[in-house]
């Protein structure tokens, strides 16, 4: 373990779904049946192929079976050898991108009572996001309803990417919800793929997926705050999750310019983009995206413009730093308390109601 | 008479700039009736010049200015900002002490779905560039339009004009079918290799996909500074589809896109293809020195940080000989070169900016 992080809160590690039997258990009888008789499995997404590098570092990967899968490999790469107080575990699976609406919701709930039943449970320091169908709100919403008496569940995880943007009113009742129960929401890596990755299409290479969403992040701030969101649902809080974390300076520039230029066109946009986003959105630290550069990371932290961004977070089994550098090098130590307990002790009220 | 024609230019106008983003204007459309056959004429008067977009006449996006102009800019003659070259002289040319200037044209013809309409529109406004602009006005250039959809066709087109000194680049825009840097466009930049001529990458177009990878925006607000993904994607493509490493001599000016994400887009880069090379295994070096090798980056519109300095900081990182001046003339984001940057520059740092640099890319004999 190193000197830096025990006693940290991990905003973003990824138990890993073994496959559609794991869930089955968790469903009613006409879904158990369903995907037995139709021989439906394989629902990883393609925002990350098991096998891609990025899934996982290679000295996690297990020996057998997919990343993050198992629950004494994840104990200890993940808590025990970065000394976490808490980690909050983002379930990445097929339900969350399903066209059907019914099946999505069917696989969210299952991961959700899964990951109570199967992780919560069996250790105390973890911590969920309730995984919700983005694509039928009001499914979204019941499955927030029947969960947010747990306090174990501390956000509402959604992909960066789905059918509209989320400033469209189509998903207002998901924030109403998450406004009413105090949950931040959680947007992570990852697409519906209901379009293509780019505006230009699809580009031959999985690096190049990847490492556009950043840009679906942007697209995504644009449009809460074009669309009146933080003014709407005033106690609404958004984290993006392995966003990287270098973009966000340019994009508040050119956000401030282009309001100032063009805010008649959104009169109910009041104050500045950078000042809504900096109250509203919070980033985990994994990947920042920079070089090992101690100057180059300590300018970006200065143009972040607000030491209450941040959140600490390993990604865990994903691959983004090397050993116990889940820090990036030269990170001010004076900075380190604030990121990875008192922002996420903020940005995630329920930590502090469970804590004993 | 507006304000700023009744200023004089200051030391920064002695430079001799040389300005890479102007915007000409046709009159009317029939301004291209003499380099369009019978065929097309009538093609375009009952169905027009369909693209990707919903509407038959214009783009989606309602822009914030008629015609995205200066309100100043209109000529006292008549026609639209950017059609008069007196205007244009006295407003732009003679005012601002412009050696040179590229002509960007921003019209229906590259993304246009009929491509032998694409083909045909775009020698015409070609041709219509020098009868127009250049061939009265030698500091104006012009912009070879390809119907770049059409590679071959692209590619008969740059082969017509390479020889055309009234030509300085060929004009692509930022959004595209595909991302730009897929081998079925590969034809283009091997014509642009061979003729040393650089590909200015335009802000711009409606190539039928979502602004977004999650759908539509609602707003111009949006979509104006989503462009700059589309920007991204170019250079992102052109970088690991291996256009870089194969025509190591290319030269990209990515025009009217901001630049500020250059230097995150290139770390961000660099560290997810250390860790998965293994499916670009063409690339022999870290994506961001090929983006120091072929890609130069326009000014305007500049991003303005909060701290003044920290554009200084992202115009070092981006590399001081990359950054070509613009004004964006007409339109009404235009930046003056006088007060376009909110930070200081030295002489030599000017110097570069405003015209050395646009002197290393562009050939102007």
């Amino acid at each position: 373990m190193n000197a830096v992080t025990p006693g940290a809160i991990d905003c973003d590690i990824h138990p890993g779904v073994p496959g559609i039997r794991t869930l089955l258990p968790y469903m009613d009888a006409y879904w158990q049946d369903a995907f037995l008789r139709r021989g439906m499995d394989d629902f990883d997404l393609a925002s990350y192929p098991p096998g891609a590098p990025i899934a996982c570092r290679p000295d996690w990967r297990p020996k057998s079976g997919k990343p993050g899968t198992d629950m004494a490999l994840l104990t200890s790469q993940a808590l025990d050898a970065f000394g976490s107080r808490f980690a909050i575990c983002n379930t990445l699976y097929g339900g969350q991108v399903a066209v059907s609406e019914a099946m999505g919701a069917a696989i969210c709930s299952a991961i959700n009572d899964w990951i109570a039943a199967e992780w919560l449970a069996r250790d105390q320091r973890l911590r969920a996001s309730i995984v919700v169908p983005a694509q039928s709100p009001h499914l979204a919403v019941e499955e927030i309803e029947r969960l947010a008496g747990d306090k174990r569940f501390v956000q509402i995880l959604m992909p960066v990417a789905a059918e509209l943007l989320y400033g469209k009113s189509y998903y207002w009742p998901i924030w109403a919800a998450a406004e009413k129960h105090n949950l931040p929401v959680g947007l992570h890596a990852g697409s519906m793929f209901r379009y293509a990755p780019t505006s230009n299409g699809w580009p031959s290479y999985y690096l190049h997926d990847y490492v556009s969403q950043s840009q679906i992040f942007e697209d995504q701030l644009l449009s809460l705050v074009s669309e009146g969101i933080f003014t709407r649902f005033p106690r609404l809080r958004f984290v993006l999750l392995e966003s990287g974390v270098s973009w966000l300076p340019h994009f508040l520039w050119r956000g401030i310019k282009t309001w100032r230029g063009v805010r008649a066109e959104v009169p109910w946009v009041k104050r500045s983009p950078a000042e809504i986003i900096r109250d509203h959105v919070r980033l985990t630290m994994q990947p920042f995206d920079t070089p090992p550069d101690p100057d180059i990371v300590g300018q970006i932290l200065d143009q972040l413009g607000s030491d209450e961004l941040l959140l600490f977070a390993t990604d865990y089994p994903h691959w983004q730093f090397e050993a116990d550098q889940a820090v990036p090098p030269g990170f001010p130590s004076a900075l380190l308390r604030k990121v990875m307990v008192d922002n996420p002790l903020a940005t995630y009220p329920r930590l502090q109601e469970t804590v004993q | 008479m507006s304000e700023v024609l009744e200023r004089q230019p200051d030391q920064a106008t002695k430079l001799r700039i040389i300005d890479s983003d102007i915007h000409p204007s046709l009159r009317s459309e029939s301004d291209l009736n003499p380099y369009l056959s019978a065929r097309w004429r009538q093609h375009i008067a009952e169905y027009g010049k369909l693209g990707r977009g919903p509407y038959a006449r214009r783009n989606t996006y309602p822009r914030f200015q008629p015609n995205l102009a200066r309100r100043d800019a209109w000529p006292p003659g008549g026609g639209p900002p950017g059609s008069d070259l007196d205007f244009m002289r006295a407003q732009l040319l003679d005012l601002y002490d412009i050696e040179y200037g590229i002509l960007e044209p921003l019209m229906p013809s590259n993304l246009v779905r009929n491509l032998e309409l694409s083909v045909a529109l775009c020698s015409a406004i070609n041709d219509w560039q020098v009868a127009a602009f250049t061939s009265q006005e030698k500091r104006l250039r012009a912009s070879i339009l390809i119907p770049f959809e059409d590679p071959k066709a692209a590619v008969a087109e740059i082969e017509k004009r390479a020889g055309d000194r009234n030509f300085a680049q060929i004009q692509v825009t930022s959004r595209s079918t595909e991302p730009l840097g897929r081998p079925r466009y590969w034809p283009i930049f091997e014509a642009a290799a061979h003729y040393e001529l650089p590909i200015g990458m335009h802000v711009g177009g409606e190539a039928g996909h979502a602004p977004t990878a999650a759908g539509w925006p609602s707003f111009y607000i949006e979509d104006h500074h989503g462009l700059t993904h589309s920007m991204q994607c170019q250079a992102t493509s052109m970088v690991l589809e291996g256009a870089f490493e194969r025509f190591p001599t290319l030269k990209m000016i990515m025009i009217e896109g901001g630049f500020a994400w250059l230097p995150s887009l290139a770390w961000r880069l660099d560290r997810h293809w250390e860790k998965m090379r293994s499916e670009v295994p063409h690339l022999k070096r870290p994506p961001s020195e090929y983006m120091r090798q072929n890609l130069w980056v326009s000014t305007q519109p500049m991003e303005e940080p909060e701290d003044p300095e920290d554009l200084r900081r992202t115009l070092s990182w981006i590399g001081w000989d990359r950054v070509l001046f613009a004004t964006d003339y007409p339109h009404w984001d235009f930046d003056d070169p006088r007060y376009a940057f909110p930070c200081r520059l030295s002489e030599s740092e000017k110097r570069a900016i405003f015209r050395g640099n646009a002197e290393a890319v562009y050939r102007f004999d």
